[in-house]
């Protein structure tokens, strides 16, 4: 075995060249999504014997013919019930090329929201379609949700195709359907479309027998293959979290902020400009994990000291070097999905998070509401539990925000609840505009 | 920084290119844990962590004092202590908390059943783990925590793999896993109403393996449990717990000595240990690798008595 003496790490066990994969599954109920996964960690020894065990009895228990590996993933007592998916539940698992973190997000239309947040953190989504059925509104919407929050790649799983005899025509009308429906979203996302059976494995992880028509990967190597597309440099940033002061002892003296870097790379002696101020400073020194280091990248939680003590606050952004540089404002126009039952209307009040800066948010206008099936734009005057649409809001505070498309990291923002808290939206910047 | 130069935390940084594209998921998640940390740390007013002698809680501790470096950790650990323990631990814990200059509040089960809190199984089989459910919401409600920072990880149980990073728990202290907070992009929402709390799970997209290569890299002192040695032990439901403690022997079973180590570490009268030679870091990180169990399936007589043997325990208000 390649232990690395060094670092401890076994070279051929665990990912060595690609970066971790995030993936979401998506795709109405019953479509296979738990199959699928199932399957994925079962062909991919990531289940422990235990766990099969589990599994095989429980199955018994149910009245299920074959072992049914969709218990492996649905992990709440009503879920195995009632035989569905509430809720998202994250696997993980790695081959010697990869490393996977897996979001297995529900079906039902009731529990969109948490399929957007399923989705939100995904590189690639997995749409399942039960070959019989063919295209539901929940694909349509599963696949514009992946779209909305800036999934790179859409894996079309036509599953259960040993249900409809592997027809390839079945398949292609399937494909030509979603491809169309992508093609017309405001952010067109490649799609992969590939026949399977979740349930046998074929082309999961090995190629089918039954498909000699299919040319393209079984989907693991897909996913195993898949290149990330790193996002452009805009500049780095870095919403202070914290300021790090240890007030006695040897570091009496120290002052940084902590935070995570976004956007590009920032390194000592770069100059930087604290936003929503203007006042500007330099980078002495960064650290990383408590050593110092000469340069820190996107996802970096690091902690900045500046030459001058120049006043910076949590909820403010250190913005370095910007090719493209954040907008600063406090009214913002704003795509979302809506996630509570009080619905949303013009003059209706939230707080709102957003990078480490938190305030009210009115709501000034509703611009739209989204219909996921047709992507046609209705006027509207409220949205409620699941709506997809538009508004522009009044914050109490200016945020340093970018253009979801431009960076995602200082696009997105949620509403809270201030009744009771709950989570109400998952909001992405679309403009921001200074106050007159 | 020398500020770790106070404490026994070792160098951090790893050296050559290959090095860093071979531990790229490691470092990302040790991004994402400190990040969480400090956001909940800095969103709620009285956090705590809970920190129990394992190597999950080690982990997070080393996370937690990285994540404030060169400050002191600005908030306590605490100890739930179930009065079963392995002596190892708690000489672990104390050491532990003196190197690293954290603050440890101890919250007793024996206090509880004292107090009448609790009333405590009997019988060979008896284990205080379901127990501490109860002095743990004693003892957030007497200190008033509003978080509670746990090693939970979504790769241990099924129940676990639906957990929000921030859990939210009402005045009783209680999960309701179908009205989670939705996360997306891991946005955190803090907010909470008086009484009530937030558990905050850093580590919810590690697993076992990570946990030991975190390890290995940081060289993370553990409890020496941790690692091959000779015990006596008896064999019970296909697991080897440790005689000479709280484990009471039931007719018919024999001691006997093997060589073994634990895989996880809790109450020790529930707490089975494997047949192991591995005896340091490295043997351990091939072990965990090529395992085909998991670590609570072999190692936890409390989560095999049935399949929601988690989720009702979190619901409750377990860790
Ligand atoms: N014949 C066949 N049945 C499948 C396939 N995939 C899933 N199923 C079955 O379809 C049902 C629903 O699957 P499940 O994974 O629970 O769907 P989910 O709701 O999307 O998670 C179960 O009875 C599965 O056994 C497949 O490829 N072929």
């Amino acid at each position: 075995m390649g232990i690395d003496t060094d670092t401890g790490i076994d070279t051929e066990l665990v990912s060595s060249t690609s970066s971790t994969l995030r993936i979401a599954t998506a795709g109405s109920v019953d479509d296979g999504k738990s199959t699928l996964i199932g399957r994925l960690l079962h062909d991919t020894k990531t289940v422990f014997e235990d766990q099969l065990h589990a599994v095989v009895k429980a199955s018994r228990r149910y009245g299920d013919g074959e072992t049914n590996l969709a218990l492996l993933t649905d992990g709440l007592r009503a879920e195995r019930e009632q035989g569905i998916t509430i809720d998202v539940a994250h696997r993980y698992f790695a081959t010697p090329r990869r490393s996977f973190i897996v979001a297995d997000t529900p079906g039902h239309a009731q529990y969109t929201r948490n399929m957007v947040t399923g989705a939100s953190t995904s590189d690639v989504a997995i749409v399942l379609v039960d070959a019989r059925h063919g295209v539901l509104d929940q694909t349509r919407r599963h696949a514009l949700i992946a779209s909305m929050v800036g999934a790179q790649a859409i894996v079309l799983a036509v599953n259960k195709m040993d249900l409809v005899d592997w027809d390839q025509a079945r398949f292609h009308a399937i494909s030509a359907e979603v491809q169309a429906f992508v093609d017309a979203l405001p952010d067109p996302v490649p799609v992969t479309p590939i026949p399977i059976s979740a349930l046998l494995g074929d082309n999961v992880v090995d190629r089918s027998e039954h498909t000699p028509w299919y040319t393209g990967e079984p989907l693991l190597a897909f996913l195993e293959a898949f290149e990330l597309r790193p996002h452009g440099d805009v500049g780095a940033r870095v919403h202070v979290q914290r300021v790090i002061r240890p007030q006695g002892g040897e570091h009496a003296d120290f002052r940084g902020q902590a935070g995570v870097v976004t956007g590009g790379w920032l390194r000592t002696g770069d100059e930087v400009t604290v936003q929503p101020s203007g006042l500007t400073s330099t980078v002495r020194a960064l650290y990383r994990w408590g050593n110092e280091v000469a340069e820190a990248g996107p996802g970096h939680a690091v902690v900045v000291q500046l030459d001058t003590n120049v006043d910076v606050a949590r909820g403010d952004v250190l913005v370095a070097g910007s090719a493209i540089a954040p907008l600063v404002g406090d009214d913002v126009v704003v795509d979302l999905c809506w996630m509570v039952d009080r619905p949303v209307t013009v003059g209706s009040r939230w707080w709102f998070e957003h990078g480490t800066r938190s305030g009210h948010a009115t709501v000034t206008e509703l611009l739209h509401r989204l219909d996921p099936a047709t992507l046609e734009r209705h006027d509207a005057d409220e949205l409620v539990l699941n709506d997809l649409g538009r508004v522009r809001l009044q914050l109490s505070e200016q945020v340093v925000a970018d253009q979801y498309h431009v960076l995602p990291e200082g696009g997105r923002m949620i509403l809270i609840d201030p009744a009771d808290n709950s989570t109400a939206a998952a909001a992405m910047v679309q403009t921001l505009v200074a106050p007159a | 920084m020398t500020a770790l130069d106070e404490t026994m935390l070792p160098h951090t940084g790893d050296s050559t290119a290959d090095h860093r594209q071979a531990s790229a998921h490691l470092d990302a998640l040790t991004d994402e844990a400190i990040t969480i940390i400090r956001e909940v740390a800095t969103a709620c007013e009285n956090p705590v962590l809970l920190f129990s002698g394992g190597k999950d809680s080690a982990v997070l501790l080393h996370l937690a004092v990285l994540a404030f470096a060169p400050a002191r950790l600005p908030f306590p650990v605490m100890h739930v202590d179930t009065g079963h323990n392995f002596d190892e631990v708690i000489d672990y814990r104390d050491r532990l908390v003196r190197d690293w200059n954290v603050r440890l509040v101890v919250a007793s089960v024996q206090e509880s059943i004292d107090k009448g809190r609790v009333v405590e199984d009997t019988g060979p089989r008896a284990s205080r783990n379901r127990l501490q459910s109860v002095t743990l919401l004693d003892a957030i409600a007497e200190h008033g925590f509003d978080a509670a920072f746990g090693g939970g990880r979504r790769d241990e149980d099924k129940a676990r793999a639906k957990e929000r990073i921030l859990s939210f728990r009402d005045r009783q202290g209680r999960w309701d896993p179908r009205q989670q907070r939705p996360e997306p992009w891991a946005m955190l929402n803090a907010r909470i109403r008086k009484g009530e709390h937030l558990r905050a799970f850093p580590l919810s997209n590690w697993t076992e393996l990570d946990i030991w290569r975190y390890i290995a890299r940081h060289d993370v002192p553990l409890p020496s449990i941790y690692y091959s040695h000779r015990r006596t032990v008896v064999e019970r439901d296909g697991m080897l717990l440790a005689v000479g403690g709280p484990v009471e022997l039931e007719p018919g079973e024999t001691p006997f000595e093997a060589t073994v180590r634990y895989r996880t570490v809790g109450d020790a009268s529930c707490t089975g240990a494997v047949e192991s030679d591995a005896a340091d870091v490295r043997d351990v990180l091939a072990e965990v690798a090529a395992a085909r169990i998991t670590e609570r399936g072999a190692t936890r007589a409390d989560d095999t008595f049935s399949e929601s043997a988690m989720e009702d325990r979190k619901r409750e208000g377990y860790f």
